[in-house]
């Protein structure tokens, strides 16, 4: 099956260990993580993975019921690109210098629809959210002026649907309030 | 990441307050779990556990194996045996390390284990420190759970919720890490067992509809054919099954886990699957029009090439694990949840079929199957003597009453083709992971999990001498374990392969062993050697029936093959007869 771009999300419990239990289901499997970003999530207490892969539907399903069924993984689910709400979020170091020498960088800037994040006396730092392409397009344009660091997050993805798989949890805790 | 949320509060009840160690609360929380025998070596950061079991040794039996290894196949065999949750325990380090081999195979296997490992102390973790290793890391592929534990309070907490979650659901192990200080450090102990965890779910919920399908399609199909796993025994849910496939004369057949759920002699029970499987079960999976498989997953020693395995049939998977539907084979129709209770829905709605024909077809395979492998292989027609000959007589013995424990190799193919059973939980052997010398450490474990049942360990000579320091714990626990050594000077099964697939070039797999006799002599077992097949009626008569343990070994030929065989990369319908 041909491979496309998926974001799995993960809502578990707060637990030290968990994140290595849940790459080494990609790992066995020799799927590379593109990205994997953890944050909190809307209900109290309970954590969020966003996981980017590129890989077969086939593949992602058993890989997500796969995490689905370790001890404090509440809940696992996949989506194709057109299923989500996407971004990710760059940093481009450049030298202040390369500022005073006309208002070409701070055209790009504006034109990227980024902006300045901060100006020191030695170096800028520009912020750019957007898909992929849209912070490598940036990174393209100024890169002629010398690009002196770069970063760029993990992809955080929102579900396309009015309730995102957090309702199914919040009917679950509750069910389950008084188990530990 | 923070560390677990403990809730300690719901955990005492200041009116009853005690405290004790964290060491000492790990032997009581064992005790409430109605643990009654651990297995384990010790070491500098599980003294304190040993040190408190000191005290409680009337009421919790401590094994001490000769190697970690050991200790852990005893507690798979324990657990195989028994139905119950599997404990032991090992220090850091080389202690837990050497517990991996045992966790892997209770994970591909699904046994329920809760493996005590003690860790350097808290404020060491991270620096190296002697014996040191990231064992929760290192254990993470290989278990159903894993925790460290730095304080003594959540001692209580970390092991009512290893041995829920080893043994519901589909069962694992699982494997608690306690740092030094923590087993030092005072708690309030109050013990309250595990029953829920909000995040995990014990079963599916079963779907009706998924129920109606299944019955519907048993009942249109023609050549209706079942296989049986693991999931059965570990549902304990053998009777429902007979149940099920009494109710409309499926043909069943087992995988080597599923062994023993149902007795070897049943009308319906068609034999052993997979690659050394027999012949009829093999080639009509491809045959059939609906495969109904309950509580196993289509290991590839099963399948063969997927490519070319029952793509004509309607598949039925009966599973507790979610994950296992659609992994290896599709199923048209899924029934999830615990085979105890869906077997019974299913069985309710099944119309009784008599299925003489297709049954037949059965019959007919094992007829040719019998002409020409079975019967040479059970009475040879030379001198040399087989595997095959030996299990026959062996079945003689016991009449099918016994436990057989096997190790990996030809010898695991013969009996587990030619063992008889009469009771489930029967046949131990290492399935999914294939272990070399999980044989005799887990005869070991069974004999003490079922000390009512004769326990047969059968065991190559290449897998005995990895864990044949454990006849010495059998001498000192005094289990009666029959180990039957059947001696080809060969690693038999790879040298098979090399036979048959590598032009008989016979790379490091004779073997120039030490003299078995002696060495179990030493360690002080009845004793006996059969060369020949006038002896062995009489050496196996007095193997079972003398009291104790006793060591066996017969020499085998040095290059018999097992057969039937699919070959690897064949699909199951290739089955070779020789
Ligand atoms: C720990 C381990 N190492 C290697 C193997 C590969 N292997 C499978 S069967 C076998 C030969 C077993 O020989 P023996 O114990 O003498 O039994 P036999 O096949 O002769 O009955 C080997 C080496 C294994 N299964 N397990």
């Amino acid at each position: 099956m041909e491979k496309q771009e998926f974001t799995i999300t993960v809502y578990t419990e707060n637990q030290v260990g968990l994140l290595h239990r849940i790459t080494t289901i990609f790992t066995k499997r020799k799927i590379n993580l593109e990205s994997l970003t953890t944050s909190e999530s809307e209900i109290v207490g309970i954590h969020r993975f966003t996981i980017a892969v590129t890989e077969s539907e086939e593949q992602v399903i058993k890989v997500v019921k796969q995490i689905e069924k370790q001890v404090e993984v509440l809940k696992a689910d996949f989506y194709k690109k057109k299923e989500v709400v996407q971004q990710e979020l760059a940093l481009y170091k450049i030298a202040t210098e390369t500022l005073t020498n006309g208002i070409e960088i701070e055209r790009i800037v504006r034109e990227h629809n980024a902006r300045f994040l901060t100006i020191e006396r030695k170096f800028v730092v520009i912020e750019k959210a957007g898909y992929k392409r849209e912070t490598k397009a940036l990174f393209d344009e100024l890169e002629p002026y010398g690009i002196k660091e770069f970063v760029r997050s993990g992809r955080i993805a929102v579900a396309r649907q009015q309730f995102g798989p957090g309702k199914d949890i919040e009917a679950v805790l509750l069910a389950n309030s008084s188990s530990i | 990441m923070a560390s677990i949320d403990l809730q300690p509060t719901e955990y005492k009840s200041p009116s009853h307050q005690t405290t004790i160690s964290g060491a000492e609360a790990i032997v009581q929380a064992l005790i409430q779990e109605g643990v009654d025998i651990a297995f384990g070596y010790p070491g500098g950061a599980i003294m304190p556990v040993y040190d408190a079991l000191y005290d409680y040794q009337d009421r919790l039996h401590h094994v001490l194996a000769r190697h970690e290894q050991g200790a852990v196949h005893a507690a798979q065999g324990y657990s195989r045996a028994s139905g119950k949750v599997g404990v032991c325990l090992a220090t850091s380090g080389p202690g837990a390390t050497n517990l991996i081999t045992g966790i892997a195979d209770a994970h591909i296997d699904s046994t329920p284990l809760v493996c005590i490992t003690g860790q350097v102390p808290s404020h060491l973790l991270g620096s190296d420190a002697f014996q040191e290793t990231d064992v929760i890391g290192i254990s993470i592929p290989v278990t159903k759970w894993n925790y460290q534990v730095t304080k003594a309070e959540e001692i209580p907490l970390a092991i009512a919720k290893a041995f829920y979650i080893a043994h519901t659901g589909r069962p694992g192990p699982v494997l608690i890490d306690i740092t030094k200080d923590a087993q030092f450090q005072q708690l309030n102990f109050e013990y309250k067992r595990c029953t829920s965890i909000r995040s995990y779910r014990e079963e599916p919920v079963i779907e009706m509809n998924q129920i109606e399908a299944a019955a519907k399609a048993i009942n249109e199909a023609k050549r209706p054919y079942v296989l049986f796993g693991h999931g059965i025994i570990l549902a304990e849910a053998e009777q429902e099954f007979k149940a099920f496939v009494e109710q409309s004369n499926l043909p069943a057949a087992w995988t080597i886990l599923g062994l023993s759920a149902m007795e070897t002699s049943h009308p319906l029970n068609v034999g052993m699957l997979g690659m050394h499987g027999n012949y009829g079960p093999n080639l009509l999976t491809n045959e059939c029009d609906v495969l109904i498989a309950v509580g196993m997953r289509f290991d590839d020693r099963v399948t063969g090439n997927l490519d070319k395995y029952a793509k004509q049939a309607k598949v039925i998977h009966l599973e507790i694990d979610p994950a296992e539907i659609n992994k290896n084979v599709h199923a048209h129709i899924p029934v999830l949840g615990n085979a105890k209770k869906t077997l019974p829905l299913i069985t309710q709605r099944l119309q009784k079929k008599d299925r003489n024909e297709w049954l037949e077809r059965f019959a007919e395979c094992d007829q040719l199957e019998h002409d020409k492998v079975i019967q040479e292989e059970l009475n040879p027609t030379n001198e040399i003597l087989t595997m095959g000959e030996v299990i026959r007589i062996l079945n003689e013995k016991t009449g099918g009453d016994a436990i057989i424990v096997t190790d990996v190799g030809q010898h695991q193919m013969v009996a587990c083709r030619y063992a008889e059973f009469k009771q489930s939980k029967s046949n131990i052997t290492s399935g999914g992971l294939g272990t070399m010398g999980f044989g005799l450490p887990a005869a070991l474990g069974a004999a003490l999990g079922a000390p009512d049942r004769t326990v047969v360990c059968v065991v190559g000579d290449g897998g005995l001498q990895m864990t044949i320091q454990e006849l010495a714990t059998i001498y000192q626990t005094q289990a009666k374990v029959k180990v039957l050594l059947l001696n080809n000077e060969f690693l038999g099964m790879v040298r098979q392969w090399q036979q048959l697939f590598f032009d008989k070039r016979y790379s490091s797999t004779e073997m120039i062993n030490p003299n078995f006799q002696l060495l179990a002599k030493g360690f002080r077992m009845h004793t006996n050697q059969v060369t020949h097949r006038d002896q062995l009626d009489q050496a196996l008569t007095e193997f079972i029936e003398t009291d104790g343990a006793y060591f066996l070994e017969v020499m085998v030929g040095k290059e018999n093959n097992v057969f039937p065989m699919v070959p690897s990369g064949s699909g199951v319908a290739e089955i070779r007869l020789d």
